[in-house]
């Protein structure tokens, strides 16, 4: 369930009620942003965005995180094939 | 040439019947063919063609019901005439001449009407054809949306090309003219009910100088020629998969779409490749003459996003797939009504 | 990063085509073929409808190893509504004046006389909408109608309508109903680990609704029944890195729940949306969910405060239960306990253009994402 994708806050609108127009891609909605009261809304913010409300705000540091620890996979295999190259009489590592 | 066992089952007629999708197909062969076509099911193109005294003659009419009658981009009067003299252009034909029928809703406004009839001379003029006669008739209010036109158009082959499904074989190459969604997109958001904008346009224009070209650079290898309109891209080539019983493998990655058109769909939760557009064509070419085909497309203006998106192996039979990069495979499906947005 | 080019412009997606990235993906996939264990059989089961979607969408399960196995669980708000509660709302959108509202998933969802898109094509006023305040602007814009909102959705969809109708109760609009039916999934997985037919190993967490909820819900299902939760993303990295996760816990013997989706998920949940919630929605006592029967405390319905914009007040429902056909396994389905083809009615009583049931219409349907990918190339022996 739950089609929510992630947007970028471009305008704040009504202040009272918790407005603002969110582009996704260059398409643009207005969205109500009630739900992120306590932690606040501010231009530029990355949000998860769900019938017509933002849910969450994006952490840019634990996407950078998570694709950094990703990329280390396979990693420490490399090194190890890189070593195994310098025996002589190496068994093949399966 | 072969026969339908499809009956038409159904008590009432739905909106999903016009959709083009699976149970537009449904209704043309489960019941309009049985009867007008005395039950024989011919390649269903997007024209017909009749042989006259040596000549092969190219003919189609399409009807045109699109709600809002204006839009960005484009409006029903255009629409009506590109997308004819297109039906003809993917029978490998030049466009001569339209007739064109209006059905009109009593209390049109005669100047909403002006607009659509100026509309349609500019577009005609723009697609060097002529429109040499029609008919009107007014019905009650409530009855129309509107406005309704049909478009009936004539066309004279190219003697250098022989376009049909059958033709189709393993190895050829699909290929794409442009980005695709524009006029499906356009549409929706026109009916102002999303609450989205957009800097889109609908993407209606005349496709003969491109299948000119074609035919030009590479007519011993194009093999099939489709507009994908109603049901978008997904069902033209699930149709071209049944017909030459073929498997259509898509590369995903290079399928050409606008940033506000995958936008939108990603809002809404919709496919690309079920939009419907109204100035973008699929052609299938031999391997041998793919990258002259590609060539001619891109050298006329209008052109410069074509794209090759994938190609025709021999399994699995009449289905379309698309593979991502990453090695992902999808089964590219017809839909069974209209593309519906969705929140799940 | 994918890419996407027209004419030779590089088009991205933020926050989603990195997690598209091949490379990555490829060793992502590589990494859980080293870990499983070959002469284990994993069964993990998605609950989230969205994820059983992304799965089929980007083909992951040829990116898996044989011996893990995806059963997919009943997180689809549509797919769970009995056909008695459907009839219920479409027997308000006839009555006189009403402008009935609902989103584009329920339109070709089946009731006793026809679905939504049926009905509407024969002359009742059924509108689509993408969001909850849509459906109040229309109230707005027509006074003179009495606009319905047909609410549905898990705890992700529940805080927007809560909050609608506190805007409606602020703007004193009187001609605006809720027919709530958001459900709730902690009671729905606690059904599926109380079923004596389900043998899962472990759990991929529904990622948006987790938005809302938190994490610490889950460990109802790590502490009680032992079995790993790893909250998932929706991307296909997010869906590999959380069965790498799964994978890995098993290994070490582990069972806990872990937010692979932290971009977006806070492990508290989202405050003010649960404080919205509970202002506006109190929980039923039970609610009968297609397939998994009545489930007690596991459904959301208006409290008195809000009674005014009651459909179910306003409307007299009639809470019509209707008993799906026997045949038909929709319930055992949606519990994973069948794979939509084991069905005898899959692919013949029921297809995507006349369905039995929500599973084989919605785009997060098993039986819709089995009949378009698996049951096509079944039969033409692929």
């Amino acid at each position: 369930m739950c089609l929510a994708i992630p947007g970028q806050i471009v305008e704040l609108l009504d202040g009272d009620h918790h407005y603002a127009m969110v582009d996704v891609s260059g398409v643009r909605r207005k969205i109500n942003i009630g739900l992120l009261k306590n932690e606040g809304t501010r231009l530029g913010d990355w949000v998860l965005l769900h019938v017509g409300f933002a849910m969450s705000k994006i952490s840019e540091e634990q996407a950078v995180e998570q694709l950094r620890l990703l990329s280390m996979l396979g990693e420490s295999d490399e090194a190890i094939e890189e070593i195994m190259g310098y025996q002589f009489d190496e068994e093949k590592k399966t | 040439m072969k026969t339908t066992k499809m009956r038409f089952t159904d008590a009432h007629i739905e909106l999903a019947h016009g959709a083009g999708g699976k149970a537009s197909r449904r209704l043309i062969e489960g019941l309009l063919v049985p009867y007008l076509m005395n039950d024989t099911l011919p390649e269903l193109n997007d024209a017909a063609y009749i042989d006259a005294d040596g000549r092969r003659l190219a003919i189609t009419a399409d009807s045109y019901v699109v709600k809002p009658l204006v839009f960005p981009g484009g409006s029903i009067g255009e629409l009506a005439i590109n997308g004819t003299v297109n039906d003809l252009a993917m029978g490998g034909a030049k466009p001569l001449a339209l007739l064109t029928t209006f059905i009109l809703e009593a209390g049109l406004s005669t100047s909403e009407l002006e607009q659509e009839v100026a509309a349609m001379a500019r577009a005609a003029q723009r697609a060097g054809v002529s429109v040499v006669g029609g008919d009107t008739k007014v019905v009650e209010h409530g009855k129309a949306d509107g406005l309704f036109i049909t478009t009936a158009g004539i066309g004279l082959t190219d003697p250098r090309v022989l376009l049909s499904a059958e033709h189709v074989r393993p190895g050829d190459q699909v290929i794409l003219s442009g980005p695709i969604g524009d006029h499906g997109i356009t549409v929706l958001l026109a009916r102002g009910e999303l609450d989205l904008e957009a800097d889109l346009t609908s993407d209606t224009r005349p496709l003969w100088p491109f299948v000119a070209a074609l035919i030009e650079a590479a007519a011993p290898g194009l093999r099939w020629l489709r507009d994908p309109t109603r049901g978008g891209v997904a069902t033209a080539l699930n149709e071209l998969a049944r017909d030459a019983k073929v498997a259509v493998v898509l590369e995903e990655e290079a399928i050409p779409v606008r940033p506000a058109v995958r936008g939108t769909c990603e809002i809404l939760g919709l496919d690309p490749l079920h939009i419907a557009n109204e100035g973008q064509f699929l052609a299938i070419v031999s391997p041998e003459y793919a990258d002259m085909a590609l060539e001619a497309i891109r050298g006329i203006p209008g052109g410069e996003d074509a794209q090759r998106i994938g190609e025709i192996q021999e399994d699995p039979k009449k289905v379309v797939l698309a593979r991502s990069r990453y090695g992902g495979t999808r089964v590219i499906d017809m839909l069974v009504g209209d593309p519906l947005p969705r929140i799940c | 990063m994918k890419k996407m080019s027209i004419g030779g412009v590089i088009i991205a997606m933020k926050y989603v085509d990195e997690f598209r990235d091949p490379e990555l993906i490829r060793r992502t996939s590589e990494e859980i073929h080293r870990l499983v264990d070959p002469d284990c059989h994993y069964r993990f089961m998605e609950v989230c409808g969205g994820h059983t979607f992304s799965i089929f969408r980007f083909g992951l399960q040829n990116l898996l190893p044989a011996n893990i196995e995806l059963v997919h669980g009943p997180g689809c708000p549509v797919c769970v509504l009995p056909v008695g509660r459907m009839d219920d709302g479409l027997s308000i959108a006839r009555q006189p004046d009403v402008i009935f509202t609902a989103f584009g998933d329920v339109m070709r969802v089946p009731g006793s006389q026809g679905t939504p898109l049926e009905l509407r094509a024969r002359g009742t006023d059924i509108r689509m909408i993408y969001s909850p305040l849509d459906a109040l602007k229309i109230a707005m814009d027509h006074p003179e109608r009495q606009v319905v909102l047909f609410a549905i959705g898990f705890e992700t969809t529940a805080p927007s309508t809560a909050l609608t109708l506190m805007r409606a109760r602020e703007l004193n609009v009187p001609n605006f109903y809720v027919f709530s039916n958001h459900v709730m999934i902690l009671p729905a997985i606690r059904t599926i680990l109380d079923s004596p037919d389900m043998r899962i190993d472990g759990f991929i967490g529904p990622g948006h609704v987790s938005t809302v909820i938190g994490v610490h819900p889950y460990e109802l299902v790590t502490e009680h029944y032992g079995k790993p939760v790893v909250i998932s993303g929706f991307e296909p990295l997010d869906l590999l890195q959380s069965i790498l996760m799964l994978v890995k816990q098993m290994k070490e013997g582990r069972a806990q729940v872990e937010n692979q989706y932290s971009r977006v998920v806070p492990w508290e949940g989202n405050i003010p949306a649960l404080e919205v919630m509970n202002e506006v929605f109190e929980v039923r006592p039970f609610f009968e969910w297609r397939g998994l029967g009545v489930i007690s405390q596991s459904a959301l319905k208006l409290r008195p405060e809000f009674a005014r914009w009651d459909a179910e007040v306003r409307f007299q429902v009639k809470g019509v239960r209707v008993t799906d056909p026997k045949a038909a396994q929709c319930g055992e389905v949606l519990k994973g306990v069948l794979k939509p083809h084991q069905c005898k009615w899959f692919g013949k009583e029921c297809t995507p253009e006349h369905p039995i049931g929500a599973l084989m219409v919605s785009s997060e349907g098993a039986c819709a994402a089995y009949y378009h990918h698996v049951h096509l190339r079944q039969a033409i022996g692929e």
